[in-house]
């Protein structure tokens, strides 16, 4: 099981009921591993987040 | 204005955005008609991609493009084949318009040139008018945009030239105009719109308005601040819901020929029902799917809405 040690929203420890919310309409941008900020494409249906350490996310 | 197709001055558009909340449902309804007799029930669908993300050197208050700010957002690169790929998408959803889009000041050479091969790639496999935003450009450029095919340019004068200081200082809107002036005169489409809820006063709202109407963009897209972490707006407050009805009421009164677009923000201020009051309000143009750099609904959604609404989304050959 994966941990999910930083806000994917905000990159603080924990969760966070308002980043929670706010990620229905936003991409991740910090990796919830390393806290690193994540390289994030948008595209017109979805979206790829990759951190170089633990790989890409998609959307 | 329903017979003539002449637009609102400052003043009555001013009286439009101060309407006690009882009227709203009249001047949208309104607005509807004016839509309705100018430009007709069809609504215009587009698709927009960030080709370069992030890493700006300005410093718009706004965005959380900019590298100024402590922002999240990492400067990112769109190859090719996935530009293509999302222009498919964006076709595959009936939409006649794709924009292609840079978070910069200007374009240099290695952004001309991937448009160029962009521009190109996209054109041999989809049927889709594209278009641009690369912030400011020299008249080279203007003619290489035009020389490539790139049909409508977009080009944001964001907020009434009296409150545009307090929002960016690395670059005027002087010079916003000045390039959307090439724009005009290049036979390019002219696509300039911009924010609501930045911190203007409601009397800079309708002289925004009235700007853009002296413009006569083909297009106005309309966004509500979505504050974005680490921006100098972050935490400002979204837009009033019955602002925003308002504002598209008054907006659509300045502009009564306009393609008038809900661009960004629509969802947060408005939620799903705000979709509809603005389809219904003077509205005839929607961005479908994602943003540059944050989500809206899923496409399906608007689209099943248009059919419920009775509103055809207007074909590629409509506008060619
Ligand atoms: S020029 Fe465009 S991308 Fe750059 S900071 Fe301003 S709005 Fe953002
Ligand atoms: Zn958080
Ligand atoms: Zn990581």
């Amino acid at each position: 099981m994966t941990v999910m040690v930083y806000c994917e929203r905000c990159g603080e420890p924990g969760r966070h009921d308002e980043c929670e919310r706010a990620r229905a309409l936003e991409p991740p941008r910090f990796c919830a591993k390393c806290r690193r900020r994540m390289k994030v494409q948008v595209v017109p249906a979805g979206w790829t987040a990759t951190c170089v350490e633990h790989g890409t996310m998609h959307g | 204005m329903l017979e003539q197709g002449v637009g609102l001055d400052e003043a009555g558009i001013l009286q439009v955005l101060r309407l006690p909340d009882d009227e709203i449902p009249a001047a949208l309804q309104l607005a509807h008609e004016v839509r309705m007799r100018w430009c007709g029930p069809e609504v215009e669908v587009e698709g927009i991609v960030s080709l370069k993300t992030g890493g700006c050197p300005e410093d718009c208050h706004f965005c959380s493009q900019s590298g100024l700010f402590s922002s999240p957002v990492r400067s990112v690169w769109l190859d090719i084949p996935s530009l293509v790929e999302a222009a498919k998408q964006t076709a595959a959803t009936g939409a006649s318009e794709f924009c292609i889009v840079a978070a910069v000041r200007g374009p240099d050479d290695k952004l001309m040139k991937q448009m160029r091969d962009g521009v190109a790639a996209i054109k041999a496999a989809v049927d889709i008018n594209v278009a641009a935003s690369l912030g400011m450009l020299t008249q080279q450029q203007v003619d290489q945009l035009v020389e490539m095919g790139v049909h409508r340019y977009n080009h944001n004068l964001e907020t009434a030239q009296s409150f545009f200081p307090n929002v960016v200082t690395t670059h005027t809107w002087e010079e916003r105009w000045s390039t959307l002036k090439m724009v005009r005169e290049s036979g390019m489409e002219v696509c300039c719109g911009g924010i609501l809820g930045l911190g203007e006063t409601v009397e800079q709202r309708a002289e925004f308005a009235a700007q853009l109407a002296e413009l006569q963009p083909h297009e106005v897209p309309l966004n509500f601040l979505n504050p974005r972490p680490g921006t100098p707006l972050g935490d400002r407050p979204i837009v009033d819901p019955k602002d925003a009805l308002r504002a598209i009421a008054a907006f659509r009164l300045a502009l009564p020929r306009t393609i008038l677009r809900y661009a960004g923000g629509r969802e947060i201020t408005l939620g799903d029902l705000g979709t509809r009051d603005g389809l219904l309000g003077g509205i005839n143009a929607v961005i479908v799917g994602n943003y540059l750099t944050t989500l809206g609904r899923p496409a399906t959604q608007d689209l099943e809405l248009l059919q419920e609404l009775k509103m055809p989304v207007k074909a590629l050959s409509a506008t060619l």
